[in-house]
């Protein structure tokens, strides 16, 4: 019985490991949620369309521009409010038409329509014209000086084949109506779609016409992606070899990973920063057990519950080291971040419970703190650490944890008083945090400004970034806004959140900090 | 004389005497249905409210509160809950379920898609659970004294007692990760009833190299994915069927061997034992089939509810059916697929309680007659 069970489990264990090297099986928790690369705008759906469709800028793995569909860009001279891009020739759509200048002006059309979740990227753009069939102009209303930045998950849709297809209009899911380009492709990427089943199975291979052909390793020949909701399952099918590559790795898992032979796991820090938000604009709140005042409206109760918040300990305990403490709620690559900002967060109980003291909370108040439960890594638990550390200075944490489907809406509809948010910064620049976090809440900028800070001369400072364009000037203004959003402790910061993507030794890639792998990068031995 | 299937309904052995009792009978059937029906979307569609606002992960962090607003009034979730109700009710009916907010993709569409999933995986368990159940019954029914009848009892508490979720990442890690494994086992002899040796067997990699995840490859038959055709479509489904079909086994295994006993007290089988039938006869031929009827009779029944609990084992395996949909459909408030989901759901059930009352009628007879003839 003894030999029988070993010699069974050993030609099983063989046969388990074998795996073609072209071939990369890729899980990660969720699916793209659509094909049509103006429809969404959102993490899984635009990294399955950088495998497909192409922009004209990308980042790289180390979240630099690198030239894709344009090969250059550049502010015409002596005129600010334009920029020229020279478009790559010789690049054809996987149905083999041309990429010309005519496709670029149709693409950015679409992505600014209605129903396009690409448009507000775009506002400032007003025109966009073509001078010849490889150069393309964009008119802004104004001088844009970062606009490239806007450009880098704006993919580019072949004209004729959209508008054959009929699927010149973004699919208006309210309206009904089904789109062919929500379950059709036609790229000029490096893959090229060959099957697909949503939320079952996506099967790519290499595009033989690739423009980047002699640029790219392009070593992965065929691309298998199979979304892995539980968690536990996804890390399971790397260990037993049925995938080659995940994203989203657990904490808990970690160690069992990496020590495992054959499989590395690789970490990198993300575009991703987690802090609380705390309302302190109202005179009076709703969810604390104050009467007739505002806590929160107190820089020094805001300040006190900063230093309150043991960092290293949710780093050590709850984040089992992947995360990185922060003291500024921009993400390290971004333009404005700063290392003395970043690291000015300190722990001092008593200096702590001397500051409620002095702002007459000596002997604290009650609180109800709105947490997500299955939005950010081990989100529940950091808001559970963070109610016994402000119980220290005698803030008594109601913790009510739910779905973020339930917990973001409270954001929305100012119906929380203290909650957890997490930000990303696509455009890799501070502007962005200032127009949804700092402003004040209005039709344009501010939406997700859920603590109720209104300063009209911080908002005209942010209003000026847009179309400043001598950047040493920007950048004196976006370091005075952060010096305000310091003070002031307008937010509560804890992290930076750490990426860790899981793979066996034969995949080479870096870990990118948008969580978006793009495959022409990778190498594979 | 009288076993559990004619008790079951005993009422209606007096209101049926002829065919315009059985057709009055079955359009009440369908009138209370049709009323399950309505109540179950109306409990649903007052629940929709709490699951959460689909509008942030339709837009994207960029939104503007102006397309917030745009988009929450052409979906019509301003409107009460009732007005929303309506809305489905009235296109429902002309069989339109509208589209999925997640995947922008018909409903029904949709569902068509996934149920053969479902299906497929929920037949294999029922399979599983009726065979093992019955034999592992009839097992320790015979031998009710036996070491190994306590063990199979013991064991099968813990098939009740763990959570499902719990059961499949153990089977994981046992038959596709595979670990490493001392097991001293005790060789016991089924004949002597009695320990004859313990052995040690060091189990180098548990891992039988079965799926983790996934419904492995799919054969579409006009419509109708099926995974039985190829082998790691029959290897998928061994994880996901045990995972999902163990309580329903510990449940059959139970009632057979209640059933079993009972039956074996039966002076019938003591007159056959005393005239020297031997006893494999006895046991399977005669107590057997006496016993079987109610345990049919239960499997019908959770069927619907196999279907209806693959949720947990789908979200485990990855299992792509109408379950793992339904809970993307929750955690994405796709308000759409969850009304659509649920009305099959209770169509379903509903549908199935209806062909056995129907059946009852039809067989309730017959069943007298042979019972009286057999006894």
């Amino acid at each position: 019985m003894k030999t029988k069970l070993i010699l069974a489990a050993t030609l099983l264990a063989t046969t388990a490991v074998a795996a073609s090297a072209e071939t990369l099986r890729w899980a990660r928790a969720g699916d793209s949620l659509t094909l049509d690369p103006h429809a969404q705008n959102e993490g899984p759906t635009h990294t399955l369309a950088h495998q497909i469709y192409e922009p004209l800028i990308i980042r790289d793995h180390s979240g630099a521009f690198q030239a894709a569909l344009a090969t250059d860009w550049a502010p015409k001279e002596g005129d600010p409010n334009v920029w020229v891009l020279n478009l790559r020739q010789g690049v054809t759509y996987h149905d083999g038409s041309a990429f010309t200048a005519e496709d670029v002006i149709f693409s950015i059309e679409r992505a600014k329509s209605e129903n396009s979740a690409m448009k507000e990227l775009l506002t400032s753009i007003t025109e966009v014209r073509a001078v010849d069939d490889h150069t393309v102009e964009f008119v802004t209303d104004g001088p844009n000086p970062i606009l490239p930045a806007n450009l880098t998950n704006l993919f580019m849709m072949d004209k004729t084949w959209t508008e054959a297809n009929a699927a010149e209009a973004v699919q208006d899911i309210a309206g009904g109506e089904t789109t062919f380009a929500s379950s059709n492709t036609n790229g000029t990427g490096a893959y090229v779609l060959v099957s697909r089943e949503p939320d079952v199975k996506t099967v790519l291979s290499a595009n033989e016409n690739y423009w980047g052909k002699d640029e790219f390793p392009l070593a992965v020949s065929e691309i298998v992606y199979t979304p892995i909701q539980n968690a536990a399952t996804r890390v399971a099918a790397l260990l037993s070899g049925e995938v080659d590559f995940i994203q989203d790795v657990p904490v808990q898992d970690l160690t069992r990973v990496g020590e495992t032979d054959g499989l590395v796991v690789k970490t990198a820090p993300q575009n991703r920063v987690i802090f609380f938000g705390m309302n302190q604009g109202p005179d009076d709140i709703a969810n604390d057990n104050v009467d007739g005042a505002n806590p929160l409206g107190d820089v020094r109760v805001r300040k006190a519950m900063s230093m309150a918040i043991n960092r290293d300990a949710i780093q050590k305990v709850v984040m089992r080291e992947q995360s990185a403490p922060a003291g500024m709620i921009a993400p390290p690559f971004v333009n404005g971040w700063n290392q003395a900002m970043d690291s000015s967060s300190s722990t001092d109980v008593d200096a702590a419970k001397a500051l409620m003291a002095d702002a007459g909370y000596g002997e604290g108040f009650s609180i109800q703190l709105d947490c997500p439960n299955d939005r950010y890594v081990n989100d529940e638990a950091i808001c559970q650490a963070a109610v016994g550390m402000l119980a220290q200075i005698g803030v008594t944490v109601n913790l009510n944890a739910q779905p973020k489907a339930q917990h973001f809406p409270l954001i929305q509809n100012k119906e929380t008083d203290f909650y957890m948010l997490g930000w990303g910064v696509p455009t890799y620049d501070s502007e962005y945090i200032f127009n949804f976090l700092v402003h004040t809440r209005g039709e344009e900028r501010g939406s997700w400004n859920g603590t109720g800070f209104s300063d009209e001369a911080t908002d005209a400072k942010i209003q000026t970034l847009a179309s400043e364009t001598d950047l040493d000037a920007r950048n004196a203004t976006i370091n005075d806004i952060w010096t305000v959003v310091q003070d002031e402790q307008l937010y509560i910061p804890i992290h930076h959140q750490v990426l860790n993507w899981g793979m066996t030794t034969a995949v080479g890639t870096e870990v990118s900090p948008e969580d978006d792998p793009k495959f022409k990068f990778f190498t594979m031995n | 004389m009288i076993g559990p299937p004619l008790s079951l309904k005993p009422h209606m052995d007096a209101a049926f005497g002829g065919t315009t009792d059985m057709f009055g009978y079955i359009m009440r059937r369908v009138a209370q249905s049709a009323l399950v029906l309505l109540v179950v979307g109306f409990v649903a569609f007052a629940m929709f409210r709490f699951v959460g606002d689909p509008i942030d992960n339709m837009l994207g962090q960029e939104r503007t509160l102006e397309d917030i607003e745009r988009l929450r009034a052409q979906l019509g979730l301003d409107d009460s809950f009732l007005v929303q109700y309506y809305r489905f009710l009235e296109q429902a009916v002309q069989g339109n379920f509208g589209l999925s907010y997640r995947q922008g993709r018909e409903v029904s569409e949709i569902l068509l898609e996934r149920l053969p999933a479902t299906l497929e995986l929920a037949f294999v368990s029922g399979l599983l659970a009726l065979f093992g159940g019955i034999v592992l019954g009839i097992f320790t029914a015979i031998r009710k004294r036996g070491v190994s009848s306590s063990i199979i009892m013991s064991v099968s508490l813990i098939g009740v007692s763990l959570p499902t979720f719990l059961i499949g990442v153990l089977l994981i890690y046992l038959f596709s990760v595979g670990v490493d494994l001392p097991f001293a086992i005790p060789m016991l002899w089924f004949e002597t009833e009695a320990w004859s040796s313990f052995g040690l067997v060091w189990i180098e990699n548990t891992s039988l190299g079965l799926p983790s995840f996934g419904r492995g490859d799919v054969v579409e038959i006009g419509g109708w994915t099926t995974g039985f055709l190829t082998e790691s479509g029959l290897k998928a489904l061994i994880l996901p069927a045990i995972t999902l079909g163990l309580y329903q086994m510990t449940l059959i295994m139970r009632l057979v061997r209640t059933e079993m006993l009972e039956v074996l007290r039966m002076d019938y089988i003591r007159f056959a034992r005393a005239r020297g039938i031997r006893s494999r006869v006895i046991n399977f031929r005669h107590a057997l089939k006496n016993t079987l009827v109610p345990v049919i009779t239960i499997t019908g029944l959770q069927l619907g509810s196999i279907i209806a609990f693959a949720i947990i084992t789908e979200t485990v395996f990855q299992w792509p059916g109408v379950g793992l949909l339904f809970i993307n459909a929750i955690q994405f408030v796709d308000i759409p697929v969850m009304a659509a989901y649920l009305m099959m759901i209770s169509v379903m059930f509903v549908g199935i309680n209806l062909i056995v009352d129907m059946l009852y009628f039809a067989i309730d007879p017959r069943l007298r007659v042979d019972r009286g003839g057999s006894n």
